[in-house]
């Protein structure tokens, strides 16, 4: 019962109205004007000193997006996103483009700091143990701040960098991977991501290279109305493998803000790609007012034989998330899994699921979706397993659970499954529980206080994820659980 | 010892009242028996003692050893000693037995400033209690209640009170739903349980308990009030006439 114990410790040494890490750090930026013209996808490339085809590509990009319109079939509500009210790029004035921690604005650095991630390699290499060593990619608003390890990283071959970093310095291997897994037109999102992405990271993994340490990019929105288009893009090269870990928070603000990233992943022949999220943007308050748009798009090819993509995502922040972390299983024998907590309290609203796309011989799938839905929010699975005619003995288990917490929540499950081939097995597994007051009564009868019955039913309703996620973020993931359902019983 | 005087509740958002005036003594060491037609407000008179907060206590006043509950959460109130074996016991999904047990033992344990109990300590008791019952092991790997049988639930009811040993044991129905071994098993945990210091509430509608459970004291509860109290021959006489001469219809 450690872990309930600490968690309990935790819930109650916070102010229940209070977003941890809704803090705003002062520092001046670099801003373009409001609004999205060519000129900002052409402002955003020079600030970036972008070589022209990079330019042409995002171009080519906005020109499809005004073609495009804002998907709905989404059970989500929100009012219309005014885009030319937005502001597309902020970067720290200080210090920009850092060449070391020193350059970097200490207001920044302290930022982290608060967040509990500390970017000074000393710091991080006093107390830890090389094996749990982490690296990280900070990014601040619009830009790349600091990468940790790169020269540990370097010795193995692994490139991880800034995605601006890697355009400069590895433009081949951008230029041959870049939206081969999420075409520039996927969707309406994605597309505005490829005018205007920012930042984001890079990792290549090269062959035969299992990467010596946890990788991880570490997402800040810190500017008032402005959006954050993240990019990422993983490759890992035949028979490499490597841990990822993303991270996101935002500073606590009335108005809603944008963030439409584009994730993609890349595996070669036998290569293993472990992706995890700890999603905790600001919420919004209890009635809805401000908290992030999570418009995401993240999609893995497991484009080799026998290769392997998870994504493992918690997912507790946002006004709005819209993510569906996908699998295209090409390689004959690879495999896709999700394993995903999504959840809502509040005013949230969560349409999120996945997609595992089966187009080689014999590839598996395992979907763990466990949604939790509190308060007023409403949260929605929305899971695609398909089959193509060639994909014959593709196998997938789907298991979907939801738990109510009160009575003003909603969960919904909407499974699409699509068999071209005879050969292939899916299972679908789903159940609704919900914890009312009398359930809470019954516990606190038995001499448990209400905040540890929901930390014990929520444990155990979301173990078999959690158990996924690297051990130390595991803990957090949970902490950050039982902050987020605080107050959310009675 | 429970000593309940004059209480009067009404449901908390409705202009209902339930119990009417209810006085009630169980001392330490006592066994007694509550009987009384459906509605009369047995359930809620164990709800109300056991710190539901459905309900609004519009006078009297709940003592447990001498200490006024009705300022305490429910959860404190557990951890003063009071325990209430459901009528319908409630489902706790994902959450295994075992796990569940564990967590209410040591959260009581903590309540009272006492050390969390062992690992290897607790299974020994969980083992021992569930043996005792006649409860399968793989029962306690499950989510608690959840997809049990009406008298598995009551008997996993019995199991809890075992191992928390509350001072004022109040047991709702738990006959309900059991079959006629399970019925004999069930009390004779409950009596493993008689203890001087230890007082029981014992509400059900059936002699056929009252046989393996020797009360001391039978009470008539009637349209919220406790009408008549007397030794453990008053049950027998209400198994033959009814309700009828407390003012029920039969
Ligand atoms: N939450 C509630 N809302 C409305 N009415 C209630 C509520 N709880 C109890 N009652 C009513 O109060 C009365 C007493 O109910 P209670 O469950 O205490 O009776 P009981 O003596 O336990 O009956 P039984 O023998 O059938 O178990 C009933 O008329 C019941 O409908
Ligand atoms: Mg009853």
């Amino acid at each position: 019962m450690a872990a309930v114990q600490e968690t309990i410790d935790q819930v109650k040494s916070i102010d229940v109205t209070e977003y941890k890490y809704g803090f705003i750090t002062e520092i001046e930026v670099d801003k373009p004007a409001k609004g999205l013209t060519e000129d900002t996808v052409r402002y955003i490339s020079a600030r970036k000193n972008e070589p022209a085809w990079m330019l042409e590509w995002r171009l080519d990009a906005f020109r499809r997006w005004k073609t495009m319109t804002e998907p709905a079939w989404s059970r989500v509500n929100y009012p219309p996103i005014d885009y030319q009210e937005l502001y597309y790029y902020a970067a720290p004035k200080k210090g920009a483009s850092p060449k070391s921690l020193d350059e970097v604005d200490p207001a920044i650095l302290d930022a982290y700091k608060k967040l509990g991630i500390p970017l000074s390699e000393q710091e991080i290499l006093a107390g830890v143990a090389p094996e749990n060593r982490v690296a990280v990619d900070a990014v601040f608003d619009s830009v790349s701040v600091v990468t940790t390890f790169k020269k540990e990283l370097a010795q193995a071959g692994v490139i991880f960098c800034s995605i601006s970093d890697a355009i400069q310095e590895h433009p081949e291997l951008v230029r041959k991977y870049l939206a081969t897994v999420v075409p520039v037109t996927d969707n309406y999102f994605a597309t505005l991501n490829c005018a205007v992405f920012t930042d984001g990271s890079f990792v290549y993994i090269p062959k035969g290279v299992r990467c010596p340490m946890e990788l991880s990019t570490y997402f800040r929105i810190n500017e008032q109305n402005t959006g954050q288009f993240e990019r990422t893009l993983i490759i890992a090269d035949e028979g490499s493998y490597v841990s990822y870990l993303e991270g996101c928070t935002a500073p606590k603000r009335d108005e809603n803000q944008l963030h439409a990233a584009v994730v993609e992943l890349i595996a070669l022949d036998d290569a293993e790609i472990k992706y995890s999220t700890v999603q905790n943007w600001y919420p919004g308050d209890a009635e809805g007012k401000g908290g992030i748009y999570n418009f995401v798009t993240k999609r893995g090819d497991c484009r080799g034989k026998n290769s392997k993509i998870s994504w493992t995502q918690v997912e507790t922040g946002s006004a709005i998330t819209w993510k569906y972390p996908s699998c295209i299983l090409r390689g004959d024998g690879s495999r896709g899994e999700f394993y995903s907590i999504a959840v809502s309290n509040g005013a949230q609203q969560v349409d999120s699921g996945t997609k595992m796309i089966h187009l080689g011989k014999n590839t598996t799938s395992k979907i763990i979706a466990k949604g939790i839905a509190a308060g007023k929010s409403d949260s929605t699975y929305r899971g695609m397993v398909s089959a193509h005619r060639k994909a014959t003995g593709a196998r997938n288990f789907t298991n979907c659970d939801s738990l109510l917490i009160g009575d003003q929540c909603g969960a919904h499950t909407i499974p699409y499954i699509e068999a071209k081939t005879a050969t292939a097995v899916f299972e679908h597994e789903a159940t609704t529980s919900k914890i009312g007051e009398d359930q809470m009564f019954y516990c606190q009868q038995r001499g448990l206080s209400e905040e540890e019955a929901v930390a014990l039913i929520v444990n155990g309703f979301v173990k078999e994820v959690l158990q996924q996620l690297p051990m130390e973020f595991a803990v957090e993931a949970q902490k950050l659980i039982s902050i987020s359902l605080e107050g959310s019983v009675g | 010892m429970l000593e309940i005087r004059n209480l009067v509740v009404k449901i908390a958002d409705e202009d209902k009242q339930i119990l009417n005036g209810l006085n009630l003594t169980v001392n330490d060491g006592e066994v007694a028996a509550i009987m009384g037609p459906n509605g009369s407000g047995k359930s809620t008179l164990s709800y109300v003692i056991a710190g539901k907060e459905d309900y609004e206590v519009l006078d009297g006043e709940i003592l447990l050893n001498g200490e006024n509950v009705l300022e305490m959460e429910a959860d404190a109130r557990a951890a003063a000693g009071i325990f209430l074996a459901f009528q319908y016991p409630l489902e706790i999904p994902g959450v295994a037995t075992m796990t569940f047990l564990k967590a209410a033992m040591n959260a009581q344990r903590k309540a009272r400033g006492e050390a969390e109990l062992l690992t290897p300590d607790f299974i020994k008791q969980v083992n021992a209690a569930a043996d005792a019952l006649s409860i399968d092991k793989a029962m306690l790997r499950r989510p608690l209640n959840v997809g049990f049988s009406g008298g598995e639930k009551k008997r996993m009811e019995i199991l809890q009170m075992a191992l928390l040993q509350p001072s004022m044991c109040i047991l709702d129905e738990t006959d309900s739903g059991l079959d006629i071994d399970a019925l004999r098993i069930v009390a004779e945990g409950v009596n493993a349980l008689r203890d001087k210091s230890r007082g029981f509430l014992v509400i059900t509608h059936y002699q056929r308990l009252l046989d393996h459970i020797i009360p001391d004291t039978v009470h008539v509860m009637s349209k919220g009030r406790i009408v008549k109290t007397g030794g453990k021959e008053l049950a027998l006489e209400l198994e033959k006439s009814g309700y009828a001469a407390y003012g029920e219809a039969a």
